[in-house]
């Protein structure tokens, strides 16, 4: 079994009881023990496939996304207009891979502005742009956040710690069908003598998904 | 391809349909009042597939964009809106 776990979810947002983490994750284990006894499964392709969930497919590659598009006007003219082909191009819908039936679908970049904040929810499921996020956080998937973030998104942003100023709208995008979002994040004051990589280094995966801001850089 | 009925602006009303089995059009935007905020694409609609069990015609579908106060009612968040993407048969 994978020492994998998914990374702290805000204090306010871990509806999820612990209890049911371990009973989830024991049962979870004797099932990938059973199909290994039975020879139906090898413990390293569980392995791999849990490492491409998290490393090959991790935030790190929304965050080059961001960065780039924050320096590149050529880039974020075409990230706005058609993400997938960005997606397509640098090879991460998996076309031929072993991991080819990974949910792939079309992505569309949408840009936080003064005007405009953005943020992402799955109503139906959890339906989320894991090849440029990673897996998801386990507070994507609650019934809580499901729910509440197309009802009353400026409250659940404040439980993130997210103050929207009176007078931004606040556009939620329910992920429900054909494209999965990705939030490109204001960038932030003070980061004008930055290069590429060290701007990457600023985003974050909760930015991308739009229940954070980054803060300036003083 | 189809070609889609409806263009970036126009306002759009939601079928009231309850479905016995899958749909993408959630209850809670259903006989809503939206306006259209992209066109984009078209592909099978789920519902028929599920129901079916085969993919059936590409019908276009669309981002569809709603004011939380059009979703919720007065009291609901004034400077908030949504974006969910429907396909056309969901649409009048």
């Amino acid at each position: 079994m994978s020492s994998h776990s998914y990374a702290a979810a805000p204090q306010s947002h871990n509806h999820d009881k612990d209890a049911t983490r371990v009973a989830l994750t024991a049962r979870t284990a004797a099932l990938e023990a059973a199909l290994v006894a039975g020879g139906v499964l090898q413990s390293e392709q569980v392995d791999e496939l849990v490492e491409t969930y998290a490393e090959k497919l991790g935030p790190r590659h929304g965050a080059a996304m961001v960065a780039r598009a924050w320096v590149d006007p050529t880039f974020r003219q075409r990230l706005e207009e058609d993400a997938t082909s960005i997606i397509r191009d640098l090879g991460y819908d998996l076309e031929g891979s072993q991991h080819r039936d990974l949910p792939f679908a079309t992505l569309r970049a949408v840009f936080n502005t003064p005007e405009v904040h953005n943020v992402i929810v799955c109503t139906l499921c959890s339906c989320y742009p894991l090849f440029v996020l990673g897996p998801q956080p386990r507070w994507y998937k609650s019934p809580e956040y499901r729910s509440r973030m197309v009802i009353e998104p400026t409250q659940v942003l404040k439980e993130f710690g997210t103050s929207v100023p009176a007078g931004k709208t606040i556009r939620v995008w329910d992920s429900n069908a054909e494209t999965r979002y990705l939030v490109i994040p204001e960038r932030p004051k003070g980061t004008e003598a930055m290069n590429e990589d060290q701007l990457r280094a600023l985003v974050t995966r909760d930015s991308m998904i739009g229940v954070t801001v980054l803060p300036d850089v003083v | 391809m189809a070609t889609p009925r409806f263009t970036v602006g126009d306002t759009v009303r939601t079928r009231v349909d309850n479905p016995p089995g899958h749909t993408r059009l959630p209850r809670y935007v259903r006989g809503r009042t939206g306006v259209i905020e992209s066109v984009r694409g078209a592909a099978p609609v789920p519902d028929e597939t599920v129901k079916n069990g085969v993919k059936g015609d590409d019908v276009p579908f669309y981002g569809v964009l709603f004011a939380m106060q059009d979703l919720w009612g007065n009291d609901a968040e004034a400077d908030a809106e949504l974006v969910v993407e429907l396909w056309e048969s969901y649409l009048e």
